[in-house]
């Protein structure tokens, strides 16, 4: 099970809790864990990444253990913890502004 | 009992305010999208219940929501717009090839005939159209194609269409408006589009006369006389009367032509009324007198409208889709200013007083006349 921490108004938009879980298959990479997300969450479709590209939106951040893994490839392996669901993926809208 | 209910979008979500047909006292019900970006707000003129939502966000893109209920719920629409093929270069403030990136929709025109039809205008500037209320999207891409594409320019804005004005004897005519490109028309429902600037001059540009390039900031025409469009340039307050085949300045004796917002009584279709800002730079009202001015005259004579605005120390700006009229008896006239107030006249600009005063930054108002 891996666990994805939205932010506030992702959570808005998709009706959920700050906490989603989901089932992926195979190996756990950003990319796994945004196609399960945007499956099990149509309404969060072109809110993290592109809809032509799939590149991430330049304002959001996803973190995984204490790392900023936002400019890592989308299929690298993420970290064992998050594989096994023992920490959460945060995807976080980036503090911008003064 | 006839009533009125104003739509308004502000930087951070989006209000209901609704009245009875006097005017007088409002309900204001909201913010809904709480933190989002409303840049519009429209409802369609067969089904008023439909209303159609842009809202947007720097961090999470585009959404398009729609209401079958007035604004009481909202169900989330489609948000994919998808240029048409390769969509090339535009240029960039410096004069260098930019590639046309979709950024948000500015303004949203649902059909005249069909609830579930909707035009969307973007940034970067292009036009798109839904046909099954909002969940898909497409391109009119003959405005992008039409050859000049390649030498449109972002105003400070944005490279936005913002204006998109539907024909009511015409259902294949629409006038639309890009910042800073001009204004355009389609005569074959928007497969092709030809720039209509002939007779705007803009001496900002390298060529004053130049048939594209123009920074316009609003148009509006009356629905009983489509071929009579009035327009808000970055500078100077145009009219035409061939359905925007030829301009000519109707500024007169406005304090600064320079402005945002313009629109057409309901009722008269020679009544026009605009908000003078102070400009280039500083895009506040001018002496900190907050004025609407209208014109009975189908411009060049213009009077200042200030019951119930402030006359001191007012420093808002009046943004291109805040201004809107209703089609009571007599003409309501409405606007929001980036003060977060949204002020409301019920007898044609002669009175006013404010619904509403500190909202969020105002950036579109519209109005919807309820039976």
């Amino acid at each position: 099970m891996i666990r994805v921490i939205l932010p506030y108004h992702l959570r808005e938009l998709a009706n959920v809790g700050r906490e989603v879980q989901l089932h992926v298959q195979g190996p756990v990479t950003q990319r796994a864990i945004l196609d399960a997300l945007e499956a099990k969450l149509p309404a969060l479709k072109g809110t993290i990444r592109d809809h032509g590209t799939q590149a991430r939106r330049p304002l959001v951040r996803f973190f995984a253990c204490e790392e900023d893994v936002s400019h890592d490839p989308p299929d690298a392996p993420l970290p064992e913890a998050v594989a096994i669901g023992k920490e959460p993926f945060f995807i976080i809208g980036a503090i911008a502004g003064g | 009992m006839s009533g009125v209910r104003v739509l308004v979008g502000t930087r951070k979500g989006a209000f209901v305010l609704t009245s009875d047909g006097k005017r007088q006292k409002w309900d204001v019900a909201g913010p809904h999208f709480g933190g989002w970006e409303i840049y519009h707000m429209k409802g369609s003129p067969v089904d008023p219940n439909r209303i159609y939502v842009s809202q947007t966000s720097s961090w999470f893109g585009q959404q398009i929501q729609r209401s079958p209920d007035g604004g009481k719920t909202w169900e989330q629409a489609g948000n994919k717009f998808a240029y048409d093929g390769v969509p090339g270069t535009h240029k960039w403030y410096d004069g260098t090839p930019h590639p046309w990136e979709f950024k948000r929709v500015w303004h949203l025109e649902p059909s005249l005939s069909d609830p579930e039809t909707v035009y969307a205008g973007a940034e970067d500037a292009a036009l798109f159209r839904t046909t099954d209320a909002g969940q898909t999207w497409s391109e009119l891409s003959g405005l992008r194609g039409h050859g000049s594409g390649s030498r449109w320019q972002p105003g400070a804005g944005g490279m936005c269409l913002h204006t998109i004005l539907l024909d009511p004897a015409d259902p294949k005519r629409i006038f639309i408006a890009i910042s800073a490109a001009g204004a355009f028309r389609t005569d074959d429902g928007g497969q092709t589009f030809k720039p209509i600037n002939q007779g705007l001059r803009s001496e900002y540009i390298p060529d004053p006369k130049a048939d594209v390039g123009h920074c316009v900031h609003r148009i509006a025409m009356h629905r009983s006389r489509p071929n009579v469009l009035f327009m808000q340039k970055h500078w100077d307050v145009m009219r035409s009367d061939d359905a925007g085949d030829s301009w000519r300045e109707v500024s007169g004796n406005l304090p600064t032509d320079f402005g945002f917002p313009i629109d057409v009584h309901a009722h008269e279709p020679e009544t026009i009324y605009v908000v003078p800002i102070k400009s280039d730079s500083e895009h506040y009202p001018p002496e900190g007198k907050l004025r609407v001015y209208r014109s009975r005259t189908g411009g060049n004579e213009w009077e200042a409208l200030t019951k119930g605005l402030p006359q001191s120390d007012c420093y808002v700006n009046v943004l291109r889709d805040a201004m809107a009229v209703d089609s009571l008896d007599k003409c309501g006239i409405y606007f929001g200013t980036t003060g977060g107030q949204v002020y409301s006249s019920p007898d044609a600009g002669d009175n006013w007083a404010p619904i509403v005063r500190d909202l969020p930054a105002v950036l579109s108002v519209e109005v919807q006349t309820l039976s």
